[in-house]
């Protein structure tokens, strides 16, 4: 099917529909996206790409309108994030930003589900442990949002094979569950020049930070990796599901406004979380004087 | 002549909060650091400091009126 077959196949599919606030809009749904892309043999998000360029809304993100628009939906999913970590945080970044409509997701992760998973983390299952973590967040995906591309790494990041892994991303988030590994992860995304999402947590209680290629990063939160610790209290307080989804949450959006060039961000920011004490600050890393010098 | 901060303490440093954190005295010239050992605080455990929202450390001096925060080395997910 030539491209102006498939346009003018999504034009006769598009139904009029209307928004919440009476709105009208021409609207595709996910059975009519799902055939296209059976039919023309392009991939989900091609076909959503092209009705969305002839002003017809995939209505599975109908309701990301009109926070966003047109042309930041088409944005979307052109895009490529990195999710490296696919436990707490990880899950509920992957799980957003499939439904967000990111187009393409490089999910990574050595790690398979075990029983002590399934208190926050939304991708393991009482019948899926034992599995990969990477293969059950493509599965979980593939059946929340099939116009995403999956590519799923089984495998730790490292210094060695971080380029290989990060080709093509726009932008990465960091969702691992040790210190030294943020830094690890931090080295890549800088290498890669890509902006990378952190985020932590500790019982109910986590921050997230934005940095660019540049900036002082995780250094101005842990320190300098030589002093600081592998791990943090979360040895002690566990991790809570509503801080987990709370802190993935706050990646998930920081990520999606990165990828739009939208402002504010968290970037020399660091927003704290206490849900037990109800406690919300964001704080100011570098004095913006030190950070001109 | 003694001035007052106010200390907010997050996440395992919760159970170091004085019953003053709103109004807790110091010598004008103490450090965070003094703060932190009059607390009892594991200095380990004060990474992350902020003075009135900027990230400080435990040599940064006090004058008082100042809002200090301290976070817990925090890496789970």
């Amino acid at each position: 099917m030539t491209l102006p077959d498939l346009v003018a196949a999504i034009g006769e599919k598009a139904q009029p529909m209307t928004f919440p606030d009476g709105g009208a809009f021409k609207g595709i749904g996910v059975a009519a996206v799902a055939r296209l892309s059976a039919s023309s043999g392009q991939p989900g998000r091609a076909v959503e790409i092209a009705a969305l360029e002839n002003g017809i809304i995939p209505v599975r993100y109908a309701r990301n309108f009109h926070t966003f628009s047109m042309n930041d939906q088409i944005a979307l999913l052109r895009s490529t994030a990195a999710v490296v970590g696919l436990g707490g945080l990880g899950g509920g970044v992957a799980e957003m930003l499939a439904r967000t409509g990111v187009g393409r997701l490089i999910l990574i992760d050595d790690d398979c589900f075990e029983d002590s998973n399934l208190n926050r983390q939304f991708f393991s299952r009482t019948d899926r442990l034992g599995v990969a973590k990477a293969t059950e967040a493509a599965v979980r995906i593939s059946q929340v949002n099939p116009s995403v591309n999956t590519s799923i790494y089984p495998e730790f990041l490292t210094a060695g094979n971080a380029d290989d892994l990060l080709a093509g991303a726009d932008i990465v988030v960091d969702c691992l569950d040790t210190i030294a590994a943020r830094f690890i992860l931090e080295a890549a995304a800088k290498a890669a020049g890509i902006p990378l999402v952190s985020a932590a947590v500790a019982g109910a209680a986590g921050h997230a930070t934005v940095i660019f290629p540049g900036d002082p990063g995780l250094s101005a939160v842990y320190g300098d990796l030589e002093t600081a610790a592998d791990r943090g209290v979360e040895t002690a307080m566990g991790c809570l599901c509503p801080g987990v989804a709370l802190m993935s949450a706050v990646e998930a959006n920081e990520a999606v406004k990165v990828l739009l060039g939208r402002a504010p961000l968290l970037r020399n920011r660091l927003l704290l979380v206490d849900l037990m004490e109800n406690l919300m600050e964001i704080m100011t890393l570098e004095r913006e004087e030190r950070l001109i010098e | 002549m003694t001035s007052h901060i106010s200390i907010n303490l997050y996440a395992t440093l919760r159970k170091y909060m004085p019953e003053s954190a709103d109004r807790f005295p110091i010598e004008p010239g103490v450090t965070v650091g003094d703060v932190v050992d009059r607390l009892a605080i594991p200095r380990k455990q004060a990474k992350l400091v902020f003075v009135n929202s900027v990230r400080s450390d435990l040599d940064t001096p006090l004058k008082g009126g100042e809002r200090v925060g301290v976070f817990p080395p925090v890496g789970g997910g």
